[in-house]
């Protein structure tokens, strides 16, 4: 053993073959510094700045400041905005709540039949801008609508916005509803019926304590959506105003950026308070399931299962009667006189521009879905990857602002700090690429979730086994890392497709003749009195979503058939795979 | 293959206030394996880490073959890796997983390369399977031909046998120990389990708590430990605590007891291994003493023995005999001896 055959110390350390590998190690670093620092860029500019220049222009500018914000509060208009906002939310929280914690209980808990058919349903309203509910509302119950009888005044007020925002924010509860109750013990159920429990004893014991956090997240969720939304209230809201239609009329109806400003920092609250807590109470709760937890499968109940059936089928009713009677207005030539059937209204003649508001939403759809996906799939590989240092917490940090901000503030906030004539970026304001861009920051945080839960599912030795084998860290990861994580991708490129195609709430303020949006059409030709050409944009925004997402979802499919061989039996042997995340891709505020 | 020598150099590697590693040194010879064995949490993995470039020291240089490796990255160090996970790509093929380390040749090279490796172990015909199709014995041997494909200068295992079940385990390590010995790469292992560590390495150090403790021979670590925790950690043992008299001669309780050799210590401890310990010995060995049989545990290939010595109750000591030695131990009276030669003396 000491015997020592050709130690040299005193030769020259590094020699010549290392030169031809530092060729690798140089374009790894394109990738890791470049992609890290175009996220950086990207969030610094299309969050970081704007938030700050909606809260100087609150603080500071002319119309903001501490004098005009005293002014603004302590008017009697505001207060009454402010009571009618809470009050709409709140009700609203109140009446989707425990509704989507019965239907996710009869999805997750029950052996109803037919889940994947309700599932799909109840999805309905996550395809359609929040303006849909509104405008099938006035049809069914408005001043000409089929069921008017039914409300005592009419639709127009508290009761239609709050019928509508229900609609609205379901498919948003019942997201981490379900999610919530996804995660059962079923060694719990095991011991307490064996203790002698009875089913309501073990909901109170079990079920309730695991899922109490998500109904939580749910309740602050729907309470933000729909006090940040105005696409209801404009539509169904009549004389009750409520502050987000406020900080969108002083706006862009009367040019005073200073009071949206202010508003808009109001409407921030609620979303910051809601999602500070939110992360305290996840970080508390985190590891109460233990790796050792048993699927738990329902047992057959005849009468539980016909209650919940009951329920899911009127739910799901309610929901048809809504999107039928929305694509059957845009469909009958003259409400209420001529009920014949045409196609008029998919003209759009009166809309400057006409079908080009489709159009331009399939673009600013298809480049928000495509380049986001990648540069935020990309990123959060980057993130969960690479070695962690300060520009990973800080990208990490900055990542979490867009979750907390609504649509409404962030669209503010781009047009305080783009359309600052001295800012060298405002000859993008009012083009496509500023809209994509503010699509894929609005909605960066719920597909960077997903993208990272993937990732996380994927063996953290994967990256060094290539290092080692001298494999690029770019070719690796599109080699195998993307194959591995392809579902999880189509559903990110989904859900940014969706939430493009549907979303008004920062489009609103960013648009301009040239760059029209089917959604934003939709509140315009409203305003405009043109109800049936809102109906047929709404109906294609929904078609459109609809189609696209079963067409991803069908590609998806056979993605999952064709790797078959190795995904099935991998499952077996290893962790299982990341199949994709929909749960987490409900938030789209 | 070729072979490299490796050295390592005064390594130190903290994490916040822990010092995972406090100038670690080590020589591994060309062809050899070395294991690093210690309890979790030793540094062990940090210094794996450390050479293949995926952790960066503190301090300390790392030298494979005539190459300072120490600032360079993991891609250009040259060398191949077997993770506890195995860390196969699911997505790729067997043969596509073998051939990752191979992009630079042309298609005929690497098939000839990626045909000779699943030769080598074993698994010819396997190519079109995915990992997840195979055995974890078989991952393994993936992963061992995937790490070693590209003709690296170092071979590293981490944990390799740990995701594997105890009946393919001590087999799987004698078929690595025989490969590793044919292709003559040199080797380093990270293990916290010293059956693996004595079956399979030409050379042990163990480390405790961010340094080596001893860097020795299988068997030099094992009949001569350098440090009380090298004799606690490897295998099983008994501790007399002794004082020395005036006259030079040593006393554990009341009794006497003669040392291999005369230490200058006022007192210290005394390791004895429970094999070492004679059951009714002869006239010939020293340091005999009466004693009481507590009770008998038997193990298949042989029983261990609990017993306490009579001029010093409340101390338990273990004894391992051979199951044919227990008929004549027939009364809980007996007499026993820790001969001289077997005792090691630690301060």
């Amino acid at each position: 053993m000491t015997a020592q055959p050709h130690i040299n110390l005193q030769a020259p350390a590094q020699r010549n073959h290392v030169v031809g590998k530092s060729h690798a190690g140089w374009a790894d670093r394109l990738f890791i510094e470049g992609g890290k620092g175009l996220l950086l860029v990207l969030l610094v500019v299309a969050v970081l700045l704007p938030l700050l220049a909606m809260l100087w222009r609150g603080f500071g500018g002319d119309g903001g400041g501490l004098g005009a914000a005293y002014e603004l509060f302590s008017s009697a208009n505001f207060r009454w905005l402010l009571f009618n906002s809470l009050s709409v939310s709140t009700t609203v929280a109140l009446i989707v709540v425990p509704l989507a914690y019965l239907f996710a209980y009869a999805l997750q808990r029950t052996l109803i039949a037919g889940k994947g058919v309700w599932r799909a349903i109840s999805l309905l309203p996550l395809m359609a801008p929040s303006m849909l509910p509104g405008i099938a509302l006035i049809y069914l119950f408005g001043n000409q609508g089929i069921l008017r009888g039914l409300f005592a005044d009419n639709i127009y007020g508290f009761w239609g916005i709050v019928l509508g925002e229900v609609i609205y924010t379901f498919p948003h509860a019942l997201m981490i509803l379900i999610s919530a109750l996804s995660l059962a013990d079923a060694r719990l159920f095991d011991a307490a019926s064996s203790m002698g429990a009875s089913p309501w004893r073990a909901f109170r014991s079990i079920t309730w304590p695991g899922s109490r956090q998500g109904v939580f997240a749910a309740f602050c969720l729907v309470f933000t959506l729909t006090i940040t939304d105005f696409g209801v209230p404009v539509v169904v809201g009549g004389d009750y105003q409520v502050l987000a239609l406020e900080a969108y009329k002083a706006v862009v109806g009367q040019q005073q950026f200073g009071r949206g400003a202010l508003i808009g920092m109001v409407l921030l609250i609620p979303a910051l308070l809601s999602f500070g807590v939110d992360m305290w109470l996840r970080r508390r709760s985190r590891d109460s399931m233990s790796g050792r937890a048993q699927v738990y499968h329902p047992q057959p109940s005849r009468l539980r299962d016909s209650v919940f059936l009951g329920i899911v089928i009127l739910v799901c009713a309610a929901l048809l009667l809504v999107f039928g009677m929305a694509i059957f207005s845009s469909l009958v030539k003259f409400w209420p006189y001529n009920l014949s059937l045409v196609l008029d209204h998919y003209s759009f003649s009166d809309l400057p521009g006409g079908w080009s508001a489709y159009s331009n939403s399939l673009i600013l759809a298809t480049c928000s879905a495509v380049f986001g996906s990648l540069l935020i799939f990309t990123g959060a590989y980057l993130m969960e990857k690479t070695r962690q240092n300060t520009l990973t917490q800080i990208l990490r940090m900055l990542s979490f602002i867009p979750m907390a901000v609504p649509g409404l503030v962030l669209g503010l906030g781009y047009v305080f700090f783009f359309n600052l004539p001295s800012n060298p970026l405002s000859g993008l304001y009012g083009t496509l690429t500023l809209l994509v861009v503010c699509t894929i920051a609005h909605f960066l945080t719920t597909a960077q979730m997903t993208a990272s839960t993937a990732l996380r599912q994927l063996d953290g030795e994967f990256e060094a086994a290539a290092l080692s084998l001298k494999m690029p860290l770019a070719k690796h990861y599109l080699r195998v890392t993307l194959p591995i994580c392809l579902p999880a991708l189509l559903d990110i490129i989904r859900y940014l497709f969706v939430s493009a195609m549907t979303t008004v709430s920062a489009a609103i303020f960013l648009y301009s003749p040239d760059s029209m949006l089917a959604a934003v059409a939709v509140l315009n030709m409203d305003d405009a009195g043109n109800v049936g050409g809102a109906a047929a944009m709404s109906t294609l925004i929904l078609l459109t979503s609809a189609g696209v997402s079963v067409l991803l979802a069908t590609v998806s499919r056979g993605l999952l058939m064709r790797s078959q061989a190795w995904r099935q039996a991998d499952e077996r042997n290893l962790k299982p795979l990341p199949t994709g995340g929909a749960s987490r891709l409900a938030g789209a505020a | 293959m070729t072979q490299h020598n490796m050295q390592v150099r005064g390594i130190h590697k903290g994490f916040g206030a822990f010092q995972a590693l406090d100038g670690v040194s080590l020589d591994v010879e060309a062809g050899e394996l070395v294991c690093l064995l210690g309890p979790s949490g030793c540094g062990k993995t940090t210094l794996l880490r450390c050479i293949a470039g995926l952790e960066k020291q503190d301090r300390g240089s790392i030298v494979i073959g005539s190459r300072d490796v120490s600032n360079l990255p993991p891609q250009a160090r040259d060398y191949g890796i077997l993770f506890q996970s195995y860390a196969l790509f699911p997505n790729l093929s067997v043969a596509q997983n073998i051939a990752y380390g191979l992009s630079g040749d042309s298609r005929e090279v690497v098939r000839a390369r990626v045909s000779e490796m699943l030769e080598l172990v074993g698994l010819l015909g396997s190519e079109k399977k995915y990992p997840g199709q195979l055995s974890g014995g078989q991952q393994q041997r993936v992963a061992l031909a995937r790490a070693l494909a590209p003709k690296p200068s170092l071979l590293l295992l981490d944990e390799p046998m740990s995701a594997l079940d105890a009946r393919v385990r001590e087999h799987l390590c004698g078929e690595l120990r025989q490969l590793q010995k044919n292709l003559g790469v040199t080797t380093l292992m990270v293990t916290h389990n010293q059956d693996e560590a004595m079956l399979m390495a030409d050379r042990i150090a163990v480390m405790n708590q961010g340094h080596v403790e001893q860097y020795a021979t299988p068997q030099q670590i094992y009949n001569q430990p350098a440090t009380p925790f090298v004799a606690e950690f490897v295998g099983q043992g008994n501790w007399l605590p002794f004082a020395c008299g005036q006259d030079g001669s040593a006393r554990v309780g009341g009794l006497q007891v003669q040392l291999p050799q005369a230490k200058a210590l006022q007192q210290g401890r005394l390791f004895c291994r429970p094999e070492a310990v004679v059951i009714n010995p002869h006239e010939g060995i020293d340091n005999q003493f009466h004693a009481q049989m507590r009770d008998v545990t038997f193990l298949g290939n042989r029983c261990r023995m609990n017993f306490e010595l009579t001029d010093l109750p409340g101390l338990t000591l273990q004894a391992e005999l051979s199951p044919e030695a227990m008929p004549r131990l027939a009364s809980q009276d007996i007499r026993v001896a820790l001969p001289s030669s077997s005792l090691q003396v630690f301060a």
